[in-house]
């Protein structure tokens, strides 16, 4: 059952595009994982899906188009995107950067999610009433994905969620996405550089090259294919 | 090259035509090129260097008053005047831009504004009065054409307008084409990288403050001459207002703009009037609101972007 | 010493009203990053309005509400259909846009309701309350007022979540698209307070300077200076430096320059604490990205 469905989708910012004729799917309750190397288009995939930027294309989101609609109101629908650079609410506070990942609710059932996505990162209790641009980079990143769980979303979007940060808070990180995923049933498309760790998360893989896809498979293709697992995979 | 060359001297040649118009519309092109010129000055610090000034009707009523105290009180010849005007607008000038370019956006913007609305209450302050003629100004009087030329006055001072346009728009061109305007434009764009590359962004800042200053000082002195007075109340604020507005309209970052936008701050305020009796400003203010809307660029901008293809992607 | 704590409560009073439009220019900049020209002249606007209503026999705190009702209707409509469009525009542009706002706000205010200055009515008893010798009621009142107004604007920021939304948006419009709200409505929003707000400054301080096209002027320059003063982007800066600002202006003119140079020094005093501090006194320093 298919819970986001992306086919023939272009995008680009003005000059030119930068995706070309895309088609990406993730499956209720899957994890689908994005490779590709600095400028293939990733980025820009997360940011059409959202209406971001400029596109052309179809998406379906639970069989529903959303190529037309505002960001906002596509987040409303139950798409929760971590963009790039975490796109904290820096000068609010931790509970309020919270409170703000579970807008769409209002006040329904705020606290059961409250203690949810401390559950998952007890961290964030501890700094709930700090400064959110004071926190370091890694509980940033929970910062992140814990105001997308806010929302109880259907799909999250993960744009490079390693991204600076150290191979140990990675694991934890990437530990608790796929507790989220398992646990909300939570559809989740994922976009790495880090090819390694996202691959065991991942039921699909799509390879980008300069806003291509390349290949679409399960993550044993990747592995099998020689020469594509040493320049992703490194060895 | 020789494009740009046959354009330039159309455009004097056309200049040149106005003065066989009536005497009113004389004065009403004299004016245009009176303010083209203080509008360069203008753009040169705000389109070129990247600084708002809303304080520099106060430059161009410095320029107004040294020409007009010059002419009035001391045997100074005109023509020797306005260019002292000109200087002493150019160090005042470069004195406000020494601290100033301390200042970010919106503090220059405020405290210009506090220069252009402090202007006319120093020029009727008590201290001043015997200098400045205090509420009542100074009155000047119409500069004869030498050497017996069949020119009238009006004919005349319109051709020293027009002359010293032509003299200073060719030299902003050249300094904006060569190093300085490069180092200006530069530290406009990324003042850091331009200092880490060896300008020294504050000199470089205050000299555009007062080149800039320079400029319309220069055009204040014509102005005087023009209009053969000067008082206080006839540069307040609402000057400093109409120069931006005309650099805006007319295209920032463009010698060509500075025409346009003399043009519209000359012509569109009558225009407005003649619409409505009533609320004439209002006309202005919708005519403006407007202007932004459909040529956000200004007029120079709007006519760069109809000449030049946009690039078609891969 | 009577005289000077005089001169300092009245300039509390003044300060009061420069507080509450620095405070609006700082909701509006912290949303757009604009500072918003026309200010003025919408407090203008709703002045007049409340004051046709006094005048044809409305009472007068009926009046305020409706008047407080329609500013804010006034600030939607006014980003809706004027300012919404020119966001495309390079920022020198959109200036010129909020000047060509403020010249026709100001000149359909003297089209329509006349050029003659009038009088504006206080609500405030004409007596000195508790019979002191320091304010006028009115001086107190409009503090009063003024408290009340920054107490009900302290609660909503904090602690609704319509605040919250606002507060999100002026601190990452795009992250709060990727939550859900309608970022487009919060500017909306943010100008209708920031009209509504401006129409209490101008009911304020018309009964104090006489209601005439021009009123908003002076007050203005002050406002704006005191919340570049306090910092552009701090409401609690640009409450205490509209509260500092009337202080000086009222003593700068009584002892020390008189009322023809006060305008002067004050800017002059503002200018030069902006040249060492430029952040204002509350406002944060701006780390640039290189």
């Amino acid at each position: 059952m298919s819970l986001l469905s992306v086919q023939r989708l272009s995008a680009g910012y003005g000059h030119g595009d930068v995706l070309h004729e895309v088609a990406i799917e993730v499956a209720k309750g899957g994890v689908s994982v994005v490779l590709g190397a600095n400028g293939a288009g990733k980025t820009t995939l997360l940011r059409a899906i959202c209406g971001m930027v400029a596109r052309r294309g179809s998406v379906l989101f639970d069989k529903r188009p959303v190529d037309r609609l505002p960001t906002e109101e596509i987040a409303r629908l139950g798409v929760a995107h971590v963009p790039e650079g975490r796109g904290t609410f820096a000068n609010l506070t931790t509970e309020e950067n919270l409170r703000l990942g579970a807008y769409r609710h209002g006040r329904n059932q705020l606290e059961e999610s409250y203690a949810r996505v401390y559950q998952y990162f007890p961290r964030l209790a501890e700094r709930r009433r700090q400064q959110a641009g004071t926190l370091s980079g890694g509980e940033q990143q929970m910062l992140a994905i814990a105001r997308a769980v806010m929302s109880r979303p259907a799909l999250i979007l993960l744009d490079e969620p390693s991204f600076g940060l150290a191979p140990l808070i990675v694991e934890e990180l990437y530990r608790i996405v796929r507790d989220i995923n398992a646990r909300e049933r939570v559809g989740v498309l994922l976009v790495e550089q880090n090819a390694a760790i996202a691959l065991d998360l991942a039921d699909r893989v799509y390879l980008f090259e300069v806003g291509r896809v390349v290949l679409d498979g399960p993550p044993t293709q990747l592995r099998g294919d020689e020469s594509l697992r040493r320049t992703y995979l490194g060895y | 090259m020789r494009t740009r060359a046959v354009g330039v001297a159309a455009v004097v040649a056309v200049s040149a035509l106005g003065l066989f118009g009536s005497s009113y519309h004389l004065f009403q092109l004299t004016l245009v090129v009176i303010y083209a010129i203080a509008l360069l000055g203008l753009n040169l610090l705000t389109g070129y260097g990247g600084q708002i000034s809303l304080g520099h009707g106060a430059f161009y009523g410095i320029g107004a008053y040294t020409l007009a105290v010059l002419v009035h009180r001391t045997s100074v010849p005109y023509w020797l005047a306005i260019p002292a005007a000109g200087a002493l607008c150019g160090v005042v000038g470069f004195l406000f831009g020494l601290p100033a370019v301390r200042l970010g956006g919106l503090h220059l913007a405020l405290a210009t504004f506090a220069l252009g609305v402090v202007f006319p209450q120093v020029l009727k302050s008590r201290g001043l009065e015997a200098l400045t003629g205090g509420v009542q100004g100074i009155a000047l009087e119409k500069i004869e054409a030498p050497l017996h030329l069949p020119l009238s006055p009006d004919q005349w001072i319109y051709c020293v307008c027009l002359a010293t346009a032509v003299a200073l728009f060719a030299v902003a061109h050249n300094l904006m084409r060569g190093h300085t305007g490069r180092a200006i434009v530069a530290i406009r764009d990324n003042a850091v990288a331009a200092s880490s590359m060896g300008v020294d962004t504050a000199m470089y800042k205050s000299l555009t403050f007062g080149l800039s200053a320079f400029y319309t000082g220069v055009a204040g002195a014509l102005g005087a001459l023009a209009v053969q007075f000067v008082g206080p109340d006839s540069f307040a604020v609402f000057v400093s207002i109409s120069f931006l507005v005309g650099v805006v309209v007319g295209g920032l970052a463009s010698i060509s703009g500075a025409i346009y936008g003399a043009l519209f701050i000359q012509f569109v305020p009558d225009l407005a009037d003649s619409v409505s009796k009533a609320a004439p400003s209002a006309v202005y203010g919708v005519v403006l609101v407007l202007s932004i809307y459909l040529m956000p660029r200004g007029v120079a901008g709007s006519l760069r972007s109809i000449v030049t293809q946009p690039k078609e992607g891969p | 010493m009577e005289a000077f704590l005089h001169q300092v409560f009245g300039g509390l009073a003044n300060g009061a009203v420069y507080a509450s439009l620095a405070l609006a220019l700082v909701m509006i900049y912290r949303v757009t990053h604009f500072v918003n020209f026309a200010q003025g002249e919408l407090a203008l606007v709703s002045t007049y309005v409340a004051s046709s209503l006094i005048n044809a026999g409305v009472p007068y705190w009926v009046a305020f509400v409706a008047t407080v009702a329609l500013s804010f209707g006034m600030g939607v409509l006014v980003e809706r259909v004027v300012i919404r469009p020119a966001m495309r525009a390079p920022p020198l542009s959109i200036v010129i846009v909020f000047i060509g706002l403020m010249v026709v706000l100001n000149s359909m205010a003297g089209w329509i309701f006349g050029y003659d200055t009038r009088s504006f009515p206080s609500p405030f008893p004409s007596e000195p309350l508790f019979g002191n010798h320091y304010l006028a009621s009115h001086e107190l009142g409009v503090i009063g007022v003024t408290l009340v107004m920054l107490a009900l604007l302290y609660v909503f920021f904090r602690f609704t979540s319509l605040g919250l939304a606002l507060r999100a948006v002026a601190d990452n419009p795009e992250s709060s698209r990727l939550v859900g709200i309608r970022v487009e409505r919060m500017l909306a929003l943010g100008w209708g307070l920031s009209a509504a707000v401006g129409a209490v400054a101008g009911m304020m301080i018309a009964p104090i300077v006489f209601l005439d096209p021009s009123m908003m002027g002076a007050v203005m320059l002050y406002a704006f200076a005191a919340a570049l003063f306090g910092g552009i982007d701090s409401p609690g800066g640009a409450v205490l430096g509209g509260f500092t600002v009337g202080v000086l202006e009222n003593l700068m003119g009584t002892y020390v320059v008189g009322t023809e140079l006060k305008l002067t020094t004050a800017l002059a005093l503002i200018v030069g604490v902006l040249v060492f501090r430029p952040a204002g006194l509350f406002g944060q320093p701006a780390a640039a990205r290189v």
